[in-house]
Parts: C-alpha cells; sequence; structure tokens
C-alpha cells in the first residue's frame, strides 16, 4: 500500500460484543470529511496502523458496513495466537489517534445475482455483516449462515436478526448445530453466488461441496485471515541445508517472516495465503504441516510438496526445506 | 462552486448505438475508466474493466472464449460479471482475482452503462429517449467519439439555441429566434426551455421542409433529463393555425436528440440524431437528413463539433475562471444545478483545485 494512502484517524468509541470482540468505531481526520469519499462497498477492509512491541505494523480489518455516515466500524477478536494486532487494538481506548488507510476491496460482492448463500464462521462475520446488509437494502434474495463456538460468540447476530430478520441462521458448537453446506448451496437458484469467511476448514469445505455440487468455481467467494489453520500455532525449527541455515520460527511469527528476518531471500506479495509467491519446496517434515493458505488445491497440499511460508506453520516438529537461492 | 469537469457516476451513460456492438472486442473509455464492450452469445451487452487484473493490459486486446475473456498476455480468463475463471500454471483461482464489470442496458437504439455503485443500478432509471426507436419518429444519427470538449459544454449548446443564429445560419438559424423570449422551468430531473417565434419567416431548412409558402410559428421547446440526456422538439406551422395551442397538424415536426457521455475531463461522446414524424417513408430524405448534420465539417452539428473544440482550448489556455453568463444561459445552468445535485447526492462534490479528485469511485447507497 502506498505511504500516501494514510490518514490520520480517531478512534471514536469501543463496545465489547463478547468476552474477546470487541466493536471500533472510526472517524477520518474532519481534513478527510470536509470531502467524504464515496461509500466502501460490502467486503472492504480498512487499513489500521498497529503497534507491535516497538514494531509499527499494519493489519486489515473488514467493514462492518458502508461506512456512508462517515464512520468506519470494525470488529476485531482478540486472538490467543495473534502476533500482537489483535492485542494492540484491544488495548485502545477512545480517542486514541490511528492511522488507517483504504478503504480497499479484495471480497467484492457481484449485484444482481438470482440467490446469494453468505456462510460466517466466527469473527469472519464482519465482511458478510456489510454484505447483508447491502444485499437486504437492494432487496435481493438471500440468506447468511453464521456458525461459533458458543452461543456468547456470536457477535452482531441480535443486532442483525432485528435487521435482516428470517434471512440470518445461526449455529453453534455448543448446541450441536452445524451447517448443512450441501443443503444451502442445493437451495441456490443457479447463477446464484456463495461468499464465505471463516475459519479454512470451513472454507475448505464449501470449496468441496460447491465444487461436488457441480457450479462453476468463480461463483464461490471466499477470504481468509491467514490465521487459524488446523492446529494451534507452535514454534517450529526450519532447516534449509543448502545455505546451512537452522531457523526458530517463534509462535508469534510467520515462517515468511522469520525467514526474511534470519537474511533468508524471500519473495511474497498477498501475505495471505492466495497468491503462491511465498511458496518454498519442501525437502522433508517430522511434523505436520498446517496448511492455511488457499493457494494449493486439497491434492497439493496432501502431497506435501510445497508449502504458503506467508500463512502455513509446522506443528509437532520441524521441516526441511529448499529456497529459490542457488550459489553464484 | 463545484468543479464543471465532474460528472455524476450513479447514472446511465449512453455507450455504444446498439448496432455497433457484436462479436468483436470494443474499447471505449467512459467517465475516466476504460471499458471493453461485446455481446455475449445470448445476445446481451457485456462491459467490463478493460484492464486484466494482472498486469493492467487491455482486456479488448485479447479475445473472446464463449461469453468469457481471455487476456491477450498471460492467457487469464474472466466472466461476463467480471470473475476470473482461469489462472495459468495453478489448480485454483485467486479468490480476489477479478475486474469490474458495469451494468450495461439496451435500450432506444443504445447501449448504456452505469458507471457508479452497481447495487444502484436500476433500468427504470434510463433517460428518457424514446424518440430515437419508437414511432412515428424516424431518423439516422451518429455519434462524435472522443469529442475534445467538456460534455457540459454540449448541454450548454444544446440548452440554448440562440447560437443557431450565429452558428447555423443559412439553415435554421434566424434573427428571430435572439428576439423571441423563452420560459425555463424544471423539476427534480429535468430542466425545459420553451420558445416560440411567432408569425415569422422560416429560415430555409423549414422552409425547405414544409414546403407550403407564407409565415409560421416556429417553436423550440427543449427538455434536458439529468445528467446528460437533451431532447429538443422543434418544428415550424402556418402561422396562426394553433400550433401553440396543440394544432400541429399545418406544419412538420422533429426532434433533435443527444446524449452526452464524459470520456475524461475534456472529451466527451455526442451521440446525436434528428428523428421526424413527415415524410417517414422517404429514406432519401432520412440520408440528406443526416447529411445536413454531419457533412464533412459543413453539416450542422459539425459546425457545433467545431465551435465546442475551439471553446474548450481557449478554456485550457484561459487561466481566468471560465464564462459570463446571460439571461439565455438559464436552461443551462438549471442543467449544472441538476448535475451537480447529483454528485453532491453521491458524496463527490468536487473540489476545485483538484479535478482528480472527481474520479470515479464505487460506493454503496446510505442506508
Ligand atoms: S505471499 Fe501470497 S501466498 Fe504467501
Ligand atoms: S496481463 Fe492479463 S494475463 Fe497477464
Ligand atoms: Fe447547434
Amino acid at each position: 500500500m502506498a505511504a500516501t494512502d494514510w490518514q490520520p484517524a480517531r478512534l471514536r468509541a469501543t463496545r465489547a460484543l463478547t468476552p474477546d470482540i470487541r466493536l471500533f468505531e472510526i472517524e477520518p481526520s474532519e481534513i478527510e470529511q470536509a470531502s467524504p469519499g464515496a461509500p466502501a462497498p460490502p467486503g472492504s477492509h480498512l487499513g489500521v496502523a498497529v503497534m507491535i512491541g516497538e514494531r509499527p505494523d499494519t493489519r486489515s480489518y473488514s467493514l462492518l458496513d458502508s461506512g456512508a455516515d462517515g464512520l468506519y466500524r470494525i470488529a476485531v477478536k482478540r486472538l490467543p495466537d495473534s502476533r500482537g494486532g489483535s492485542a494492540y487494538m484491544h488495548g485502545l481506548e477512545p480517542g486514541a489517534r490511528l492511522s488507517i488507510s483504504g478503504p480497499r476491496n479484495h471480497f467484492g460482492l457481484t449485484p444482481g445475482r438470482p440467490g446469494y448463500l453468505l456462510v460466517a464462521g466466527g469473527i469472519g462475520i464482519t465482511p458478510l455483516h456489510a454484505m447483508a446488509l447491502a444485499l437486504h437494502r437492494a432487496g435481493a434474495p438471500f440468506h447468511l449462515l453464521y456458525a461459533a463456538r458458543t452461543p456468547q460468540d456470536l457477535a452482531l447476530a441480535d443486532d442483525l436478526r432485528a435487521r435482516i430478520g428470517e434471512r440470518l441462521r445461526t449455529f453453534t458448537d455448543e448446541e450441536g448445530g452445524r451447517i448443512d453446506l450441501a443443503a444451502a448451496i442445493a437451495d441456490l437458484p443457479p447463477g446464484g453466488e456463495a461468499y464465505l469467511c471463516g475459519p479454512l476448514g470451513m472454507m475448505e469445505a464449501g470449496r468441496r461441496a460447491w465444487a461436488e455440487a457441480g457450479r462453476p468455481a468463480q461463483g464461490l467467494r471466499f477470504e481468509t485471515f491467514g490465521t487459524g489453520g488446523r492446529h494451534a500455532a507452535e514454534a517450529f525449527t526450519v532447516r534449509i541445508p543448502r545455505l546451512s541455515r537452522e531457523i526458530v520460527v517463534p509462535r508469534h511469527q510467520t515462517m515468511l517472516e522469520a525467514l526474511e528476518a534470519a537474511g533468508v531471500g524471500m519473495i511474497h506479495d498477498c501475505r495471505r495465503g492466495e497468491c503462491g509467491l511465498c511458496t518454498v519446496k519442501i525437502l522433508d517434515t517430522d511434523g505436520t504441516v498446517d496448511h492455511r493458505d488457499v493457494f494449493f488445491s486439497d491434492a497439493q497440499k496432501a502431497t506435501n510438496a510445497q508449502l504458503c511460508t506467508c500463512v502455513s506453520r509446522v506443528v509437532g516438529g520441524g521441516i526441511t526445506i529448499d529456497t529459490a537461492d542457488r550459489a553464484g | 462552486m463545484t468543479d464543471a469537469k465532474g460528472f455524476p457516476l450513479n447514472a446511465w451513460y449512453a455507450a455504444a448505438w446498439d448496432h455497433e456492438i457484436g462479436r468483436a472486442l470494443t474499447p471505449r473509455r467512459i467517465c475516466d475508466k476504460d471499458v471493453v464492450l461485446y455481446r455475449r452469445t445470448d445476445g446481451a451487452v457485456a462491459a467490463l474493466e478493460d484492464a486484466c487484473w494482472h498486469r493492467l493490459l487491455p482486456l479488448s486486446l485479447g479475445h473472446l472464449k464463449g461469453d468469457q475473456v481471455m487476456c491477450g498476455y498471460h492467457g487469464l480468463v474472466f466472466d461476463a460479471s467480471g470473475r476470473c475463471t482461469f489462472m495459468p500454471a495453478q489448480e485454483t483461482i485467486n479468490p480476489s482475482a477479478c475486474v469490474r464489470a458495469f451494468p450495461a442496458v439496451e435500450r432506444y437504439r443504445l447501449i448504456w452503462l452505469w458507471m457508479g455503485d452497481p447495487a444502484l443500478a436500476d433500468p427504470d432509471l434510463v433517460p428518457d429517449f424514446h424518440w430515437n426507436s419508437d414511432a412515428p419518429w424516424v431518423g439516422e444519427g451518429g455519434t462524435f467519439y472522443g469529442l475534445k470538449c467538456n460534455y457540459r459544454l454540449v448541454i450548454d449548446n444544446l440548452m440554448d439555441l440562440t447560437h443557431e443564429t450565429y452558428v447555423h445560419a443559412g439553415s435554421i438559424g434566424d434573427d428571430a429566434i435572439t428576439r423571441s423570449p423563452f420560459e425555463v422551468t424544471h423539476t427534480d430531473t429535468c430542466v425545459t426551455v420553451e420558445r416560440w417565434m411567432e408569425n415569422i419567416e422560416p429560415p430555409p431548412f423549414w422552409a425547405r421542409n414544409l414546403g407550403k409558402p407564407g409565415h409560421v410559428d416556429r417553436w423550440q421547446i427543449i427538455r434536458f433529463e439529468a445528467p446528460t440526456v437533451v431532447a429538443g422538439d422543434v418544428g415550424v406551422a402556418l402561422a396562426g393555425t394553433g400550433a401553440r395551442q396543440g394544432d400541429r397538424s399545418q406544419g412538420v415536426n422533429g426532434f433533435f436528440l443527444a446524449a452526452i457521455t464524459p470520456e475524461t475531463a475534456t472529451s466527451c461522446h455526442y451521440f446525436w440524431n434528428f428523428v421526424r414524424s413527415w415524410r417517414t417513408d422517404d429514406e432519401e430524405l432520412t440520408k440528406s437528413l443526416n447529411r445536413a448534420h454531419v457533412n464533412d465539417g459543413k453539416g450542422v452539428y459539425d459546425q457545433d463539433h467545431d465551435v465546442l473544440e475551439a471553446q474548450q482550448r481557449a478554456i485550457d489556455r484561459q487561466p481566468r475562471q471560465p464564462f459570463y453568463n446571460l439571461n439565455i444561459d438559464a436552461g443551462a445552468l438549471w442543467a449544472h444545478r441538476l448535475i451537480d445535485g447529483m454528485m453532491a447526492k453521491e458524496g463527490r462534490a468536487p473540489s476545485k483545485n483538484d479535478p482528480a479528485k472527481a474520479t470515479p469511485s464505487v460506493g454503496i447507497a446510505a442506508e
């Protein structure tokens, strides 16, 4: 993101939505408000400058609505495995000065479809919240299926139900509810689209169910957070025989960051497990590779030949890889 | 003071004549956006941003594969809704890969594109241009693509026909125009300028087409529909036969039609037509009227074309805030006000010093 894109903003208010999810209302600076930009399309996210320890970094958070009133609303979940972005956000007090960028959109909603299926898992509700409001306003046929661990983890559900009524259906592990993706996809008229945001497992299940239903791949849209794999994050060791290096990836750092910090030349772009630029070849592993990307197909992940270092990790052991570096 | 270069985005703009768009990829710049137009196999028109998601190569340099466009550089394929459906050398598709698709509607012999928030693209909002397609009106028009003037100059030109006296002397110009009073009225979306010239000598064009000797009552009832469509009800009838009261049976009646589309801040596409309701079977007359309007620099619209481009060149050279206004500019100024109102509604009242601020961005409506 271009440096010039950053603008000052103020945290107007915060509110606890659940024990670990907070709502943030962010007001762009008055200079910017004098010439307000267009409201943000659903699926847009806002870049927020955060401090991780002493180090500045950026995080992007999906907007909960169009921000047509001049305020940006995001919801942030405090993640135990986080690298510190969510902890920083949760430590902010109303009135705090912020630096924001965007909004930008990588998760655009196609208008004019005969039907929409929105599926949210946990904090994945945030972009789908904006989509549900937009579709509701447009009078489009849609359903929002929203799953979380416990009823009290269903942030925004009460508010949403008040606004979109029966179009919202909630599911919780605690009450044994499970989203029947196959049935929900079968209910979608031909030409309908599905939008998913949540843990990786949910998106992989969605992708499988979508393909099994014989639907065109481009009709399924999803967004990942690049966090939350099948396993909890833990430290692991990366060995690179060609470079005679052994590098420890701490729990709160990505493998890509650890490799770069150790001086290994890497290229990357999305840092979300989408583009495939940060991949390395796996030579050997004595642990389990937790593939957290959406770049590789299921079949490719199963062969464990490569991994996306920006999001994927290893648990229960270490890994031996080869990078692009060659002598000469 | 708003920036006269800006244009609303939440509006339908004419992008092409219906017969111009087929199975070829047709590039066109509209509202400062590069767009590629094509017809799908079912006949519907698709309009995509003419820049590949990958490396921005214009998609119009690629080719059609059924209803999808394959980029001519590395083969990425996009469907008519702008979704990427194929990426080389990988088994999955990056979920954020897409190009913008613009809602398109075919109506009144034109293809109209919606350049703003697609969720607001209501076909019922296409401006009324039915004279271009419906009986009894007959006529063949054309387009000045890339006319080198800001689109508002064309609206100004059409909302005040005083200029006919000077620009179109010898055909439709007449001193009577400058002598006659006119009335300007408006609604939330339309501005009407009405002028009657009673008991006058008809100008050459109208005398010829009326084909009867004697004085006439002449009318010009110009209707602007925001943001950029103008339809002018014009004609003459034998003087005193009641045309002003509603009986036009002793006269001839035509409409000049204009759908103007911003291309950039200083250029536009001007779709024009002149339709008539007399001698509608006479194809030779249709052809000659088309020629009378564009005729290698000598037709009526050619004359306007020259004035408009010269005016834009002068504006570009003048540091002074352009334009003093006259009484005769009332229609144009109301039209500007409606356009500015549409822009303000989009939250895009453009700043005076930064025309770039008026560049398009998508948004969704306030709740
Ligand atoms: S940087 Fe894009 S997949 Fe890792
Ligand atoms: S630029 Fe279009 S495929 Fe690369
Ligand atoms: Fe003219």
